[in-house]
């Protein structure tokens, strides 16, 4: 019972586990909620979905899923017998939901089966967009199906807003299209491989109750001696070059997933962007790229060598702009850039590239090859498995 | 059945109330998300009052431990009363301080336990308290002891959503999201927090509301507390409903906005907003 229902909210993409599913199915034995379709959408929500960004996901599951089936009533009767649960639990729906005028409406159409009925035939009839008339199922008609119609007693199908809020379809309204965000999908992973970058020290001023000390020091003099430490924090300084516009385009996704986990992550962490590759000129403003640009050596004075640095970028480009003075397309530089790759390499020790391209297309691209031997094999892919090897290489010591 | 209401003071929606009930009957925690100031460990507060149970809160901080929750272990000041050879330094139990969920397990009666804010703390937090979520029980290694609850407690949990939780976690709670109230609704928590509010003033400052959140690029969109708070102001000023009347919102800044705007970037946007439309206006 319900057991497709759960099957097509999985295929919908929702992460239901069968716990949730059985919870479900306790809550309708426990009769928590008292009979209404709406009341049946709530606790369904409320049980089987954990995050507001899959509840639009879930209203769309929902109203598929409940327009598509051959007989709502059926189903719940059905899902009512299985558990044993008496069907005068139905019959106190239709008092719940219907006016009498609408029910002798719906009786003077024969009954909730014979307008199911009717509808499918018509739908049946029917395969072209409906506006006004009385008959065909559409908008703003006389028809008994439909929406925006004048028809009280009759289906409303599909229809965004509320005419009148009992025949009110939550599901249909979508409310939470908003918070169905998959920016912070993959966010969770890549915190936790970012932990591997943890370097714990104590500095600073003792703050701390030193227990171990303070034992050994009171067992020795025979007096209290309270040893106080610093807090342990994680000290891990990391400095992100992000390539940004052109090619880049295609991954901004997953680089803001990247981002935003370690913002959140790590308490030290400085980001610049360049373009394509690192030259003389880099920028902390991407919309004033043009007016602000820092001198990458003035960078590199400011950063100490304990510094981490992580470079993030398809490495997509024309071989010139690496290898040849003025192959930059910013701008006419100097010094190729492989130069100013070096220098930074020299300066950190400790530099990762991180290639949103996938592994398999790396053979393909020349630049992508020239930029990993110039980063001497410290090229990974920004997959987990990727980040998970990169952050291992920088952390080593 | 226990079933939650809502109370005089707290308007709860239909969703809520069933979400709550929901949980109370199938005794799992409740996770509850909103935006900020939309009344979510409030409700911790109200279902207590109005079932007449008693309320353990736990707030969680970015420095919080999981073991804080169920018991702290003072060795500092057991090795004090060693030096001072005070007797209580021979039982263990003298130096174990409960934390909120023990004190929720020990309680007499059914008992309402509000765990704050827990996506504040560490990442791992909420996995370390599955167990003790799930089966209502927990080891004291100092006491060689099973701790059980005597009563389920009845779990609220609140989030403001900075952190994701682990999806083991999510599988053993019920989820609500507190929606931004409508109109219709806003206007019945306003009667129910200042009932001798005059009517028409209410309205003007429900529009000005409602307007100012329509603004875009606010960082922070002003909430429910922050609107109560206003109309107290506006209240105690004695500000009269025509003051508000003349403001098309980008025209002229309502007074007292202050309560409304947190964020200093968001009082120079909506300046300048005004600044603007006045311009266009002449």
């Amino acid at each position: 019972m319900l057991v497709d229902f759960f099957f097509a909210l999985r295929q919908g993409g929702l992460p239901i586990t069968l716990t949730e599913h059985l919870t479900l199915l306790e809550a309708l034995e426990k009769r928590v909620i008292s009979g209404s379709l709406d009341d049946f959408y709530h606790l369904a929500r409320i049980v089987l979905i954990k995050d507001e960004k899959h509840y639009d996901k879930f209203d769309r599951v929902f109203g598929a899923y409940f327009k598509g089936v051959e007989n709502l009533a059926d189903l719940i009767n059905q899902a009512m017998e299985d558990r044993q649960i008496p069907p005068d639990w139905l019959a106190k729906r239709s008092q719940l939901d219907l006016t009498p005028e609408e029910q002798a409406m719906i009786e003077s159409l024969g009954g909730w089966e014979k307008l199911m009925e009717a509808f499918r035939e018509r739908l049946q009839n029917q395969k072209e967009r409906h506006e006004g008339g009385n008959k065909n199922i559409g908008t703003a008609g006389r028809s008994a199906f439909g929406a925006h119609g004048y028809n009280p007693e009759g289906m409303r199908l599909g229809q965004e807003g509320t005419r009148h809020r009992r025949a009110a379809k939550v599901w249909d309204q979508r409310e939470y299209r908003n918070y169905d965000d998959s920016v912070e999908l993959g966010t969770r992973n890549i915190k936790v491989a970012l932990k591997r970058l943890r370097h714990f020290a104590r500095e600073g001023s003792d703050l701390e109750l030193d227990m171990d000390s303070t034992i050994r020091e009171t067992g020795r003099h025979g007096y209290i001696d309270i040893q106080m430490q610093p807090v342990r924090e994680n000290k891990v300084k990391v400095l992100l070059f992000l390539d940004v516009g052109g090619s880049m385009d295609d991954h901004v996704r997953i680089c803001q997933e990247l981002f935003s986990a370690a913002r959140s992550e790590l308490k030290h962490l400085e980001y610049y962007y360049f373009h394509n590759f690192i030259y003389e000129w880099i920028w902390k403003d991407n919309f004033r790229r043009r007016g602000n640009r820092l001198f990458l050596p003035d960078v590199l004075n400011k950063y100490g060598p304990d510094y981490k640095v992580i470079f993030i970028g398809d490495a997509t480009m024309s071989p010139y702009e690496i290898t040849h003075e003025g192959g930059g397309i910013e701008h006419h530089n100097a010094e190729p850039g492989y130069l100013w790759m070096q220098r930074v390499r020299q300066h950190f020790g400790k530099v990762i590239w991180l290639n949103p391209e996938p592994r398999e297309r790396w053979t393909h691209s020349p630049s992508i090859q020239i930029v990993n031997e110039v980063m001497e094999g410290q090229m990974y892919p920004l997959t987990l498995d990727g980040l998970t090897r990169g952050l291992r290489a920088l952390s080593g010591r | 059945m226990i079933r939650f209401q809502g109370t005089e003071s707290y308007v709860a929606t239909e969703e809520l109330k069933m979400a709550m009930n929901a949980a109370i009957t199938l005794e799992r925690p409740l996770l509850i998300k909103g935006e900020p100031g939309t009344g979510k460990t409030m409700l911790a507060e109200e279902v207590a009052q109005s079932l007449g149970m008693p309320l353990y809160q736990w707030h969680i901080k970015s420095t919080s431990k999981a073991q804080q929750g169920l018991y702290e272990y003072d060795a500092v000041s057991r090795l004090r009363d060693s030096q001072l050879g005070d007797e209580r330094v021979h039982d263990v139990r003298h130096y174990i301080n409960k934390g909120p969920l023990w004190q929720a397990f020990d309680s007499e009666h059914r008992p309402v336990l509000l765990i704050d804010e827990i996506d504040k703390a560490d990442i791992e937090f909420p996995n370390d308290l599955l167990r003790e979520l799930d089966r209502m029980e927990f080891y004291v290694y100092e006491l060689q002891q099973v701790v059980q609850a005597r009563h389920r407690p009845i779990i609220i949990i609140t989030s403001n959503n900075e952190k994701e939780l682990p999806d083991a976690f999510l599988r053993r709670c019920f989820f609500h999201f507190i929606r931004f109230p409508d109109k219709a609704t806003m206007d019945q928590i306003i009667q129910v927090h200042y009932p001798h509010l005059k009517k028409d003033l209410t309205k003007e400052a429900l529009e000005v509301f409602f307007d100012l959140r329509e603004i875009p690029g606010l960082k922070k969109k002003p909430s429910t507390s922050e609107l109560l708070d206003w109309l107290k102001l506006l209240m105690a000023e004695d500000i009269p409903a025509a003051a508000l009347r003349s403001a098309d919102i980008n025209a002229a800044i309502p007074p007292l906005y202050g309560a409304l705007l947190k964020n200093e970037q968001d009082v120079h946007l909506f300046e300048r907003l005004a600044f603007l439309s006045r311009r266009q206006g002449l």
